[in-house]
Order: structure tokens, then sequence, then C-alpha cells
């Protein structure tokens, strides 16, 4: 159909691979799709496009209705609405075993009584390839997540480690054209856990693939992934990349989701050229750069992460011509928090809130650090500051 | 003076029960039947010689034991009609077995699937034919299998046949009260290993592009194989020594080791040659036995 086409190594070889997308066009259209479940609505109409060799992490509290998005572009779920588009083809109704689109397991779901070879060769029979075929795939597969001389094992003769690396080998084997990942480290301990985070990445780079990771943590998202998905109750939150997620939280929630933030509830607005001026009920008045989206008439709060928050013993008295454009607050040390990295110190201001601040801990010796109940002034520039609506 | 000592003594009785349980039930009366089958049927009480005397000293008990022999165990190898029951019973046995693993795994696999609350009820009604006693379910077949019987009744209605079908004292009708009776010990271990099978597996499987029956053949039925094996033993043990059903449903024509065991037992009474066939079938279903118990500890090791 779609001969001249270039396309990646990994869609190429991929079992029945006849429908790649066009340069520029998304691999995988996802339209209007919805799911129920008796009376709860899983998934609430979720329209999203995911491009050819995109690291995307759909991420969410746990019953956001993820799982279920992924099990319907797996194929263990058909969606009560909306179109699935692979390459342009409608795949929504097609059987998981029709599907040019593998997945890896939350916990692995290694078959227990074939071995690590026959595990990862599975696939590849079932696709009809020749023995050599099979046998040099397997090799690669092997080679590629450093199993070697772990072949006969039987999965329950593997570490959690090892067991993970032949999920990923046997979900990789077909060479899909889409790859996804249920809570794939969710097993691991902390430090497999932040080594494999490399490991996957560095992989999904040298493949090509594509790959749609369903997370709950949200640090794992934002480092293994390009763009990310929050689902909050069956419906997508905001798509953006790490970045804007963080810096750039479309709501509320959002703010709170992803990351520490303080917040602000907004009591007046007042517009001074190209910023506002907030009245706030824990923070007195504050100065936010105005947004780049008009903001509604709905509740308001400003928001500002705890490490855009500077402390010092006098104020930023330096940098002059800025502080008219600062926000001063005045305060006692509350609470300390150390953190090796960081301190996070929370203020309790004079006007009645409480602000945290993150400090980097950046000399060895604690001549820098604040003590309790000391005075201190928090102070962060308009910026550093967003008007959300909740 | 330590807290576990005092635990441990009856932990080690308790240990050694059932030990003793098949010391005092199984080994003894074995030995019983074993010494019976050495003996020579006699016009006496008991119906055997010789008998063992302890109190007659220690000569005649010498004697009593040059008395014993094999005799009864040649006659159960050379006489056709002890080779023929054996040969029947375990045919019977192989294939009523399999037609109760053919109809008991869709049945089990069905209910491994259902809701959770669904499967209380379907084990409740795999259960509930034990409530009435083995005997009456046995006699309302023939009833329902009889001349005038329902089965000939709703054949007749249907228009599929157009006279009654002979289906008492035939083997069709041994059959049918063979796997009605057992198909529960069949069910029973199936739905045990297969509830316990996580789904997520035949899901992987779909996954690498298995169509849904070699997602079956692949996956669900050898890691099924245990409770097969189970199921396997616990309805083909039985039905070897079955006596009931087929001597109230099947024909008498030939006869299964069990009604043979009876005839010889209470008709002839000739004690030794029932006890003889007793143990000859003891053995041969001691081989299937031996057999499961070195396949499940090849599957355990295999498993470490």
């Amino acid at each position: 159909m779609t001969d001249e086409l270039p396309r990646t190594d990994a869609a190429a070889n991929a079992v029945g691979a006849d429908a790649y997308p066009a340069a520029g066009q998304p691999l995988l259209r996802i339209e209007g799709v919805a799911k129920t479940f008796g009376t709860f609505r899983a998934v609430d109409g979720v329209s999203l496009d995911i491009k050819a060799g995109e690291f995307f992490a759909l991420l969410g509290p746990s019953g956001c209705g993820k799982t279920t998005l992924l099990r319907m572009l797996a194929g263990f779920e058909a969606p009560d609405e909306g179109r699935i588009l692979l390459g342009g083809k409608d795949i929504a109704q097609a059987l998981p075993h029709e599907r040019p689109i593998n997945m890896m397991f939350q916990n692995y779901a290694l078959f227990p009584h074939l071995s690590v070879r026959d595990n990862i060769a599975f696939g590849l029979k079932r696709a009809r390839l020749a023995r050599a075929e099979i046998a040099t795939r397997v090799a690669e597969m092997v080679a590629l997540v450093k199993l070697e001389g772990l072949e006969k094992r039987k999965p329950d003769q593997l570490s959690g480690g090892q067991r993970q690396r032949v999920a990923l080998a046997r979900a990789l084997a077909r060479r899909p054209q889409l790859l996804l990942l249920d809570e794939p480290l969710a097993a691991l301990d902390k430090k497999l856990r932040e080594n494999t985070q490399g490991e996957l990445m560095e992989l999904q780079r040298r493949l090509g693939m594509t790959f749609i990771i369903v997370t709950h943590d949200q640090e794992e998202a934002m480092t293994m992934a390009s763009r990310i998905g929050v689902m909050k109750a069956g419906k997508l939150a905001q798509v953006a990349s790490p970045r804007e997620l963080y810096e750039a939280p479309r709501s509320r929630w959002i703010a709170e989701f992803v990351g520490d933030i303080n917040l602000f509830e907004a009591e007046s607005k007042l517009r001074d050229g190209h910023r506002l001026i907030i009245g706030t009920s824990g923070a007195g008045a504050l100065v936010v750069a105005e947004p780049r989206e008009p903001v509604g008439a709905g509740k308001l709060s400003v928001a500002i992460r705890p490490e855009k928050v500077k402390l010092s013993r006098r104020g930023p008295v330096s940098e002059a011509g800025h502080e008219t454009a600062l926000n001063r607050l005045d305060g006692v040390i509350a609470d300390i928090c150390y953190l090796g990295g960081t301190t996070t110190y929370k203020v309790k201001l004079d006007t009645g809130g409480m602000v945290q601040a993150s400090v980097a801990n950046s000399a060895r010796l604690d001549v820098d650090a604040y003590s309790l109940n000391q005075h201190v002034v928090a102070w962060f520039t308009p910026d550093d500051c967003v008007v959300l609506t909740s | 003076m330590s807290g576990r000592r005092i635990f441990a003594r009856p932990a080690r009785f308790a240990a050694m029960a059932p030990y003793v349980w098949m010391v005092l039930f199984f080994l003894v009366p074995f030995g019983f039947v074993l010494k019976i089958s050495l003996s020579q049927t006699a016009i006496a009480q008991p119906p055997y010689e010789p008998v063992f005397d302890l109190t007659a000293g220690w000569e005649a008990l010498k004697a009593a034991f040059a008395a014993l022999s094999i005799d009864n165990f040649r006659l159960l190898v050379s006489d056709d009609l002890y080779v023929f029951a054996y040969v029947r019973s375990l045919t019977v046995a192989f294939a009523a077995t399999a037609l109760l693993l053919l109809i008991g795994y869709p049945i089990a696999y069905g209910m491994a699937r259902l809701p959770k609350r669904w499967q209380a009820v379907a084990m409740v009604l795999v259960i509930v034919p034990f409530w009435t006693s083995f005997l009456i379910r046995i006699y309302a077949w023939i009833n329902i299998l009889q001349h005038d019987g329902l089965l000939n009744q709703i054949l007749l209605a249907l228009h599929l046949v157009s006279q009654p079908v002979v289906w008492l004292s035939t083997d069709t009708a041994m059959y049918i009260g063979i796997v009605y009776s057992y198909l529960p010990f069949m069910i029973l271990p199936l739905y045990a290993t297969l509830a316990k099978m996580e789904p997520v597996l035949e899901e992987a499987a779909s996954d690498l592009g298995a169509p849904p029956w070699q997602v079956f053949w692949l996956i669900t039925f050898p890691l099924s194989l245990p409770g097969v094996g189970a199921g396997v033993l616990l309805c083909f043990i039985p039905i070897v020594g079955e006596f009931v059903i087929p001597d109230l449903l099947a024909g008498s024509n030939s006869l299964m080791i069990g009604q043979t065991l009876w005839l010889e037992f209470f008709t002839n009474k000739d004690w030794p040659v029932a006890s003889a066939a007793a143990i000859v079938l003891l053995v041969v279903l001691l081989v299937p036995l031996l057999l499961y118990e070195r396949l499940q500890k090849r599957q355990l090791e295999q498993g470490r």
C-alpha cells in the first residue's frame, strides 16, 4: 500500500507491518475513545495523537483510566465509543493477536512453564518465522537485554530484575510498531528502577520504536517520557512535555499532582500593565506575570514551586531595579526538613500563610543554613508564579 | 526450659497421627488380605486354611506358614475370566476418564472464568448432588433409562426415535452412570488449578500473536496439567474397582473386576481367590499412582 514511504528500521521489520504512517502523520490516533464498566465511566472521551518514535507517558493516580486506555490499545478491551487508528487503520475492534502492538505487563506475565528462550521466542513462533530466523532474533534479544547464559532458566529461577528483562525482550522480539509498558518498573527496588529507566530510554532511542508507558510515578514519567498525558477521572487533563507540565500546569489539580507546590487562594485581582496584582488570603498581594491565556472568571489561585522561592536574611537588596517587581514575604522559619541535596524550609508568613522553600545545599558546611524561628524574607519574581483556575 | 520443647511434643504426636491411621486401617487389614490370598479355600469358619493359631505353639505356626502358596495368583493369570475382567475394568476406566476429562474441563474452565460471586454458586451446584445418597441417584438413573423411562419418553415426544431405545443393561447406560457420578471429582481439582491461574498469562499469549486455540493449547492447558493429573487419578482409580454402577446399569455378559470380586467372595465363598484378585488390583493401580508421583516430583525439581 504505502511502499515508498520512509520507515524506521523497527517498523520495516515488524511483524505484519503494512500500515506505517507517512512522515509527519501520527502513528497512533485515538479519537473520542470511551469505555464504561457498568455505571463507571473508566475512560471518558479521550483523544490523543502519538507520533512515531515518541516516548509517551500516561500519568495519573490509580483509577484514573490510564490502564483501561492502555488495555484498549492492546486489544484486551473494546472501546464503547471512538476510534483507534494505527497508521490510518481503525483497530478498535481488532483482537489482541491481530495487532502489531506488544505489551510489557505490570508483573511481567512470564509463562512459568517455559524457559527464558521459549518465552522470548513465543511471539516469533506465532508469527511463523523460520527456525533459523527465530534463533537469531532470540539471540539478538538476549544480548540486547544482557541475559546471556540464562536462556535455559525458568522464570522462577530469575531475580526480579532479570524477569523484567525477559518481559522486555519478549515484548520487543516481534519488533512491534508500538510498545505498551504497564508500570514496567513498579516491582523493582529504587536503585534498580533508576538504572532501568536509563536503559529503557537508551533502548527506545536506539531502536527508534514508539513507546507508551503507563505509570502513577510522576518522577518516572518526567525522567523517561518526551511527552506526558496526565489523566484524571477518565479524561486527559493535560498533554505536554515534562517541563511544560511542571512549569505551566493547566489546572490546580495538575500542579498539585506533579511535584510540590505552594498555593495561595486569590481574593482580588488588579491589572497593572503586563502584570496582575492578586490579593491572596495567605500571602497578601502578589505580583504575577499575566498568563498567556486570559484567566477566566472562576476561582483563581497563585502557585509557586518551592525551589523558585528564595530565602534571605534581609531580602533581595543587591539587584537594584528589581525590587519593585519582587514579591517579598516576611516570616519565620517554622519547620526544617533536610533531604541531602536540598533542604525544605517551611516559612510562617507574617500575613498568616505558610510558604515552602526548597534550597540547594550548595556548600558542605552549614554556614548558610537557617535555624528554627529565624526571621527570613521569602522572595520570588512574578515570572515564577503561575495563575491557576480550579 | 525452652518454649520450643513444650510445643514440640504434641506437634510430633500430631505428625504421627496419619501414620498411625495408615498402619491401623490400611497396613494391618492389607496384611490380613494378603495372608488370605495365600491360603486355600475350605468349608469351614473362616472359609480358608491354614489358620494362624498363636496359642498352638511354634511348630503349628511353622506348619501353617509352610501351607501358604501362590496358587490363587497362578489361577488369576491363567484363567481368562479374571484376565478379561481386569482388561475390561481398565478399558472402561480409560474410556470413562477420557470422557470425564472432555466434559469436565470445559465446565471447570467456565467456572473459573465466572465472576467471583458466581463461582461460589457454581461450586455449590457441582457439590449439591452429594447431598443425596449415591445409591438413590443410580436408582434414579435406572428410572430415567428404563424402557418407558423419562429419556425414551422425551425422545419419542420429540420424534427423534419411533420406538423406545434399549438403554438399560448396556455399556452406554454404564458410561452415563459413571460419568455422572464422577464428574465432580474431575471438575473440582481442575477448577482449583484453573482458578489459581492468572488470566494475564492468557492475555500475554494473545498479545504475542496467539489466536484463542493456541492460547489454550500452549498456555492454559499445560499450566492446568497438575489439576488434570489429580482429576484423572481421582476418577481412574475408583472407576477401575467400580462395582455398583456396572452391576446396576450395565449388562451381565462381561464383568468388571469389582463384580468378579463380589462373585468370588459372596456367591462362590472363595475368599482366597477374591483376596488375590483384590491384591492384584491394588498392584495394578499402584502403577499410575507412582507414575503421577514421579511426574510431580520432576515438575517440582524443574521449578526450582
